[in-house]
């Protein structure tokens, strides 16, 4: 189907089933949920990128790098903010490089025997001057890789046009070198803390995943495989008050990696259960406003 | 299949989410790549390719159920009689696809109902007893028999009538008593601690723990309702009277009370992306006059000519803004959700006052200043805000001139001036001509006016005497319509 649209061949697929998928993650120490691996599996067969949206500290980039960790693949990371352009996320011609070779030429023989014109420009706008940012290069390798496009919502609007070529057709035009194709199609992932709607058009290539805050039996186990040395209980207790926090209304519920740190902690600390006090005492690492700290003290472990 | 996926699909789009035509290609074919006895799979797959916002999850999820409906029995259980038959098929049903714990024991009850009870179900006692049970060792299976019981027992459904179970649901769960259960849940915690009882915050996780538990169990009878409704009446039927408006198509004078919650859950994301992205549209927009001076200074390394101008960077004016807002009880909601906007966005404007009235009027820009969410600002107006001058009807006039009076002078060629309210006047003077002079002095004067079109000018509505001297009336009955108007203003 895929030669038939022109696309690259995507080679065999990564994943057996989606039983496979979910295995594989939990083995390289990401808990998915149904709706993650179920994404991740229609990715991998439908060759499309996935937009992974949701909270902050829910997993959104950890998922990438797992997933990339999984298939033995390279990580490729393009970390967006406000005024990335072309140069500095697809390609750009290395100008240094480039008078140099004219200036050698120039100088190295006499005018008769130096190269021509065309000659020269043929050489310096061959792929050895070209420097290649973070998408070309996941388009141009030969070995598997993730591409992992970090908060694709801070760029602005017209940036995020540069995306989408690659996004459908996995490849890159070069003016002066043609058409750059995918020789192996990349598993891409874009991130996004929704700070801003994304265009139409770039939700309509990918697929849509919102990973949110993990349900109790999920955050217990994340908590048991990260968190080394925790026992079972103590892990319990943190999932069970974590879930009551975020039952508040705070301006920043914790997060998982948040909830991480506060049983790491916990652990460090030689806690063997949390009572009031101690909850108190360590509920910065969760909440990180005043306002939150005090309603959640307040709420949870009636202390003022 | 496909045709189930293209109803699906068109029902979709009925309810308001943008599907393109590729994004249901895209579906179609991941279709194939999942195993069909796979719901959850199928769900998941559908979201993937078809839902591209978590807003819209609600409306799909919606969709999803009635389409997709769980359909246990065979033709003959109707729902209503052979409750044993039902139960037991059931029972099995769940074994197989839920891999859970505590299976063993609901299957043995399932089974020794089915053989006594026969046809009649249970008794009030025992449903409550089981349903106790239930809960209190969290048994999905056991959950959704009890749920189908009561159901049969409770809900009193009658075949063949267009509405959304939402009646249904209220009836069934009000017979069972879910409070009285959490609190018996309560007690057996509370009986069940060693030493001296449960401290305040194993007590708080317990409830928490509970509640959570209560919350899968409605959702478990909402399911066993919507089931049966489908049986009864098709799926496309169902979905058009389970159909819900987007949050940000929910009329917000009309919204019922989870409507309101579920605007004030997408109003605070919302808002910080407007923010930013009129901070972005601010920095990005227009150029700035021509700057002679940085023009001549560049043009000397050419020679004197100036190829290149250079602009001066733009600084746009931030407006001031004046909100004065009927807060009289039938445009609250919508005067609540306006003052929550503004000031969310409130670093875009220079300054943003507030005032409210009902018949009197009081400025509320205090209760604004250092609070960090606009909520718990909004929430101390309504009790805090003297604005009840005679009798606490709407009185526009009296407000209005009270306004002028106080606060007339104020208003500068910098400000804008936004008055939100559906000009009910209960028959009083309109004193339109405060308005006129506002206009005379300020910037702009827009109406923003939370009801629909068709009905201004109807009735005491008299927002056409006012309308004369405002720039602009907008009807603004969602929080689409809202996030356009604020968004153009700033």
């Amino acid at each position: 189907m895929n030669e038939a649209l022109g696309l690259p061949d995507a080679g065999p697929p990564r994943f057996e089933s989606l039983q496979a998928v979910r295995d594989g993650l939990a083995e390289v120490k990401y808990l998915a949920d149904d709706s993650i691996s179920g994404v991740v599996y229609l990715a991998d067969r439908l060759s499309k990128p996935v937009l992974v949206e949701g909270p902050a500290g829910t997993g959104k980039t950890q998922l990438a790098k797992s997933v990339a960790e999984l298939c033995g693949a390279r990580l490729i990371r393009l970390q967006c903010y406000e005024g990335l352009d072309e140069s500095k996320a697809l390609y750009e011609w290395n100008y240094r490089k480039q008078l140099l070779r004219i200036q050698a030429g120039e100088h190295g023989q006499n005018e008769k025997e130096g190269p021509s014109w065309k000659e020269l420009e043929e050489d310096i706008f061959s792929e050895e001057f070209l420097l290649a940012r973070p998408l070309l290069e996941a388009i141009r390798s030969t070995d598997p890789v993730v591409l992992l496009v970090d908060e694709v919502d801070r760029v602005e609007l017209e940036t995020e046009a540069l995306l989408l070529e690659i996004l459908s057709e996995y490849q890159v035009s070069i003016p002066e070198l043609g058409t750059v194709k995918a020789t192996r199609l990349p598993m891409v992932f874009l991130t996004s803390n929704n700070t801003r709607e994304l265009s139409e058009a770039l939700k309509r290539r990918c697929l849509y995943l919102h990973v949110d805050y993990p349900d109790l039996d999920r955050e217990r186990e994340i908590v048991r495989t990260r968190v080394p040395g925790i026992s079972e209980e103590l892990a319990d207790q943190v999932a069970r008050i974590v879930r009551s926090l975020r039952t508040l209304e705070l301006r920043k519920a914790p997060s998982v990696s948040e909830t991480l740190d506060w049983a790491r902690t916990l652990v460090i600390l030689g806690v063997e259960t949390i009572d009031a006090a101690g909850a108190r005492d360590t509920l910065h690492i969760l909440l990180k406003y005043q306002g939150d700290i005090e309603r959640a003290a307040k709420e949870l472990l009636s202390v003022s | 299949m496909l045709d189930l996926l293209s109803g699906f699909v068109t029902e979709l789009r009925r309810a308001g989410l943008p599907v393109s035509l590729t994004e249901h290609l895209d579906a179609a074919e991941a279709v194939r790549h999942i195993p069909l006895e796979d719901r959850d799979g199928l769900k998941y797959a559908l979201a993937a390719t078809l839902v591209k916002s978590s807003s819209h999850w609600r409306a799909f999820e919606t969709a999803f159920e009635v389409y997709f409906a769980v359909r246990t029995g065979g033709p003959g259980s109707d729902g209503t009689g052979e409750l044993g038959d039902d139960l037991g098929e059931d029972g099995d049903g769940e074994k197989d696809g839920a891999a859970g714990n505590g299976e063993g024991g609901s299957r043995g009850k399932g089974r020794s109902w089915n053989g006594a009870g026969g046809g009649e179900g249970m008794t009030p006692e025992e449903l409550a007893e089981l349903l106790f049970k239930s809960l209190l060792s969290a048994d999905q299976a056991l959950m959704n028999v009890v749920a189908r019981n009561a159901v049969d027992r409770y809900a009193g459904m009658e075949p063949g009538r267009p509405v959304g179970g939402t009646y249904y649901l209220y009836r069934t769960l009000r017979n069972l008593d879910l409070d009285a259960v959490l609190q018996k849940l309560m007690g057996q915690a509370q009986a069940g601690a060693v030493g001296d009882g449960l401290t305040d915050l194993e007590e708080r996780l317990a409830a928490d723990e509970y509640k959570a538990r209560i919350e899968k169990f409605r959702r478990s009878v909402e399911t066993e309702i919507r089931r049966r409704l489908v049986e009864d009446r098709g799926a496309e039927a169902l979905a058009r009277s389970v159909r819900k408006p987007l949050p940000e198509d929910i009329d917000v004078m009309h919204a019922t009370r989870d409507e309101l919650a579920v605007l004030h859950r997408v109003l605070q994301p919302l808002s910080r992306k407007m923010a930013v992205r009129l901070a972005r549209k601010r920095r990005h927009g227009r150029k700035g006059p021509l700057d002679f001076r940085a023009t001549m200074r560049r043009s000397l390394s050419t020679g004197g000519v100036p190829i290149e101008p250079r602009y001066r960077h733009p600084r746009p004016a931030k407006p001031e803004i004046f909100v004065i807002a009927d807060i009289s009880g039938s445009v609250a909601s919508f005067a609540r959700f306006t003052l929550h906007l503004v000031y969310a966005i409130s670093s875009q404007f220079s300054k943003v006052r507030s005032f409210v009235f009902v018949d009197g009027i009081d400025e509320v820009t205090r209760f604004f200043e250092g609070v960090v969410d606009p909520a718990e600002a909004v929430a101390r107006i309504n009790l805090e805000a003297d604005v009840i001058w005679v009798d606490g009807h709407s009185d526009y006039g009296h407000a209005l001139t009270e306004f002028h009076r106080r606060w007339g002078d104020e208003v500068t060629s910098r400000s804008s001036v936004l008055l939100l309210g559906d000009a009910r006047n209960n028959y009083h003077a309109s004193q339109s001509w405060v308005v006129e002079d506002l206009q005379r002095k300020a910037r702009r004067v827009y109406w923003l006016n939370p009801e629909p079109r068709d009905y201004w000018g109807s009735g005491d509505s008299i927002v056409g005497e006012y309308a004369a001297h405002c720039d602009d009336v907008v009807e603004c009955r969602t929080l689409r319509q809202l996030e356009h108007f604020v968004g153009n203003l700033a």
